[in-house]
């Protein structure tokens, strides 16, 4: 009898690599699957090529168990093919087309097997889909899915849009004005970070992480650093614990309340389009209070935080917020309380909860579906093991649910930062980070404003990132957007894109 | 041949004045300076001054959308009386001529999005044809209305002196068909409820979604063209409301003038505390203002 169970690890915690037994694929592939069948869910899988000589690659599944605040690593090893897991494990998806278009390995049996972000593979002469090595990808050339018929149409968005946002590329096949199916392409934005971080971390590599999704820089950053805490054995001191937990909280806050100021401005409701944007940079201007950069960049660093928070400050920030808070609630009830406003965005764009859990769906667009996914909650670091306690979900899965749980988690958050703002710790906001273990591999889950952001770094013999993966929310939750938009109205999917909001450049890397 | 100018004065020099009080009073409710009153002037003016790009799959039909779609309220213009200035042009059956002059503009403009070949022009064009095929029985109704109670087919007598007796006689039909008046000055100039003028959003919108494609000159004819049609569409509302005469020409004309500006603002307030209508509710709002003015012509028939 072979055992096949699982090495588990905690948030923010680092596992020597040889604990972790590799299993056959097949063994690999049942637990994967048995885990996912019991309300598992993967964060991450990525490849690694394996040591010495050879094209073998090392295939790493983390899965978390939320209920036991755990996450199970699974390890296996793969050829150049092997059968997809996808057809069984819908949230494997975006995953194995990754892996596919990384290491040029072919998961067989694979229903969409597409490139995800056309680059060229990291390994030289291997690429799933035969493309020549010396020129780089075309973005968004690929076999787009066609519906064909008699007042069947295509429309194609993008990638330059109109807005001053983020390039990515819809292809809609319509129905008159219904859409029948939404295909969504990205990768205009791919900068290669985890391949940055081979051999890192390198001086750049802070930096970096700060822009994986510039909105996130706080949610990104602190992932990264519980990475080299957790593999260095770094204790953070608990006052930095706190200013990372409130940076955090204003990160949310601020684009919590931008979006609902632009899914207003969406559908021409100019009262709390107006508020928001201003209340938007009232609370980076919070941000900017604590560290001098609106966005939180430069204060998060491994072993703690670059600035303190004296009580003083701490006091002002809290009065500020008070004033701040008033304002946002009035915002947020011009917008729930006016009839046009609801009319507008009730039963559109709307998600089941099977569908969410199927997709891995994480963050607000999961809660919104009734699906509790929360990492402040299953997996708590720092401040938030006795702080947070305030899991909230909405049932409906639409537009106006993921619009009202922003709403509900802005009065959270501003509850959480007043918690935080008067139980700020004394003592030392940094503490030093040691040379990183070697052959060891780290978690790190942080519940950033759009959902939950993993990174998980595995180390070499010497010491140095031999792996680094990064799962921003995005990720999943792009299919999900997708989904949402079938049998809807074409001219309702700016409300339904802006309703989930997602980071291009935090999917393209 | 002083009142045909004047007439046309007024419509070139304050038509686009409309849009700057409706931008100034947004930006009023949303707490903000906003462009200043002149802004439209300026836009029109700057793209006068810049030179055009026309995308080679187009032909002349292209170029004729933009023409017509200046022509058109010019034209519209001369049949409908600004306060007490009579219209220049009048005749028996006129209402029937200015409806379809909207139709011709309508149709060149449509015809001219989809000339470009382009997905979200060809869906704007279904859109726009869509919603004016209801608001046109509406415009009937309320002219049908008009005309009965005005005994006259022609615009310049219908929205004339008679109008002092109707409200007397005909209150509650009046009201109906001037709220029916409204809602097709709000469908017509793509306003909030039913399109958003100042969205950026190419899948959600109507009329700004099929001149897209246009630049330079031909966009400033557009931008005056619709500034001009909201003024025509808006003087038939103004002078519903305030049909009587002073007798002196000038304070008629202040009068008129500043009848319009209101309704910029009004205009500018449902903007400021509504949000945009679903698409596929617009049809049926549209329905329902097509009932109100049948309803308007029972209530006078009774």
């Amino acid at each position: 009898m072979k055992d096949l169970n699982p090495k588990l690890l905690k948030n923010g915690e680092a596992i020597p690599l040889e604990s972790v037994a590799t299993l056959d694929f097949d063994d690999f592939s049942d637990c994967l699957l048995a885990e996912v069948r019991k309300q598992g869910r993967v964060v991450a899988c990525f490849g690694v090529p394996a040591a010495g000589e050879g094209s073998e690659l090392e295939l790493f599944a983390l899965v978390a168990r939320d209920r036991n605040a755990c996450v199970a690593v699974y390890r296996t090893r793969i050829g150049e093919r092997f059968p997809s897991l996808t057809p069984n494990c819908p949230q494997m998806h975006f995953f194995e087309r990754e892996i596919a278009e990384q290491y040029g390995v072919v998961p067989e049996g694979h229903p969409w097997l597409k490139p995800l972000r056309f680059h060229n593979a990291w390994r030289p002469g291997a690429d799933a889909w035969g493309r020549p090595a010396d020129q780089h990808p075309r973005s968004g050339e690929m076999e787009f899915y066609r519906v064909d018929g008699e007042g069947v149409h295509e429309v194609a968005v993008g990638p330059v849009h109109a807005g001053i946002i983020e390039p990515g590329h819809f292809r809609f096949q319509c129905y008159g004005e219904k859409v029948m199916h939404l295909e969504i392409s990205l990768g205009y934005q791919h900068r290669g970070i985890e391949r940055m971080l081979q051999n890192g971390p390198h001086p750049a590599t802070m930096a970096q992480m700060e822009t994986i999704a510039g909105d996130t820089s706080i949610g990104h950053g602190l992932a990264h650093c519980q990475v080299l805490e957790a593999l260095s054995g770094c204790e953070v001191p608990a006052k930095a614990q706190s200013i990372r937990a409130l940076a955090l909280e204003l990160e949310r806050l601020a684009n919590h309340v931008g979006d609902i100021g632009a899914l207003a401005g969406d559908v021409g409701f100019l009262p709390t389009f107006s508020y928001c944007g201003r209340l938007r940079g009232d609370y980076l201007n919070l941000t900017a209070a604590l560290c001098g950069s609106r966005f939180g960049r430069g204060l998060v660093r491994p072993g703690g935080v670059l600035f303190d928070l004296d009580p003083a400050l701490a006091g002002e920030m809290l009065a500020r917020l008070k004033g701040i808070e008033g304002n946002t609630m009035g915002a947020l009830e011009l917008f729930f309380d006016a009839s046009s406003v609801l009319s507008r965005f009730e039963g559109r764009g709307r998600l089941s909860r099977s569908v969410a859990e199927d997709l891995g769906l994480v963050g607000v667009a999961a809660k919104a579906c009734g699906v509790p996914r929360d990492s402040r909650f299953f997996h708590p670091t720092g401040v938030y093991r006795h702080l947070f306690d305030d899991l909230i979900t909405e049932e409906t899965g639409d537009a106006m649910a993921r619009a009202r749980m922003r709403s509900r988690e802005i009065t959270v958050s501003i509850e959480l930062l007043r918690r935080i703002g008067t139980t700020l710790p004394e003592g030392p906001i940094r503490a030093p980070v040691g040379p990183l273990k070697g052959d060891a591999l780290a978690i790190a889950l942080v519940e950033g404003w759009r959902g939950e952001v993993v990174h998980v770094g595995l180390t070499g013999g010497d010491g140095r990132l031999r792996r680094y993966k990064i799962v921003d929310p995005s990720f999943h939750n792009w299919s999900g957007l997708a989904m949402a938009m079938r049998d809807e109205q074409i001219s309702d999917f700016p409300l339904c894109n802006k309703s989930f909001n997602l980071s291009y450049c935090g999917f393209d890397l | 041949m002083l009142e045909l100018f004047l007439h046309l004065l007024l419509l070139f020099a304050l038509s686009p004045l409309l849009l700057g009080v409706i931008g100034k009073t947004k930006a009023l409710f949303a707490g903000r300076i906003g462009p200043p009153f002149l802004q439209s002037y300026y836009d029109i003016w700057k793209l006068f001054g810049k030179g055009l790009v026309i995308s080679r799959t187009t032909t002349w039909v292209f170029r004729a959308g933009p023409v017509l779609s200046l022509a058109v309220p010019v034209l519209a213009t001369l049949l409908v009386p600004f306060g007490a200035i009579g219209a220049p042009i009048s005749f028996a059956g006129d209402l029937i001529f200015f409806v379809y002059l909207f139709g011709l503009s309508r149709f060149f403009t449509a015809a001219a999005a989809m000339d470009t070949g382009s997905s979200f022009e060809g869906m704007g064009a279904a859109r726009e044809v869509t919603f004016s095929c209801l608001a046109e029985p509406t415009v009937f109704f309320s002219f049908i209305v008009l005309a009965r109670l005005s005994g006259s087919l022609s615009l310049d007598t219908m929205f004339g002196q008679a109008l002092n007796t109707a409200w007397k006689s005909a209150g509650p039909s009046l009201i109906l068909v001037l709220a029916c008046l409204f809602v097709v000055v709000l469908v017509e100039n793509c306003r909030i409820p039913f399109d958003d003028p100042n969205t950026h959003l190419e899948l959600t919108m109507i009329h700004e979604v099929m001149v897209l494609d246009h630049s330079g000159p031909d966009f400033g004819m557009i931008l005056y063209g619709a500034a001009m049609k909201l003024f025509v569409l808006g003087a038939l509302v103004v002078r519903l409301v305030l049909p009587g005469s002073t007798g002196n020409v000038l304070l008629d004309t202040l009068l008129f003038a500043g009848g319009m500006l209101l309704l910029a603002v009004l205009i500018g307030v449902v903007e400021s505390i509504m949000a945009r209508l679903r698409l596929l509710r617009v049809p049926q709002l549209l329905v329902g203002t097509l009932l109100l003015s049948f309803f308007s012509l029972i209530l006078l028939l009774r």
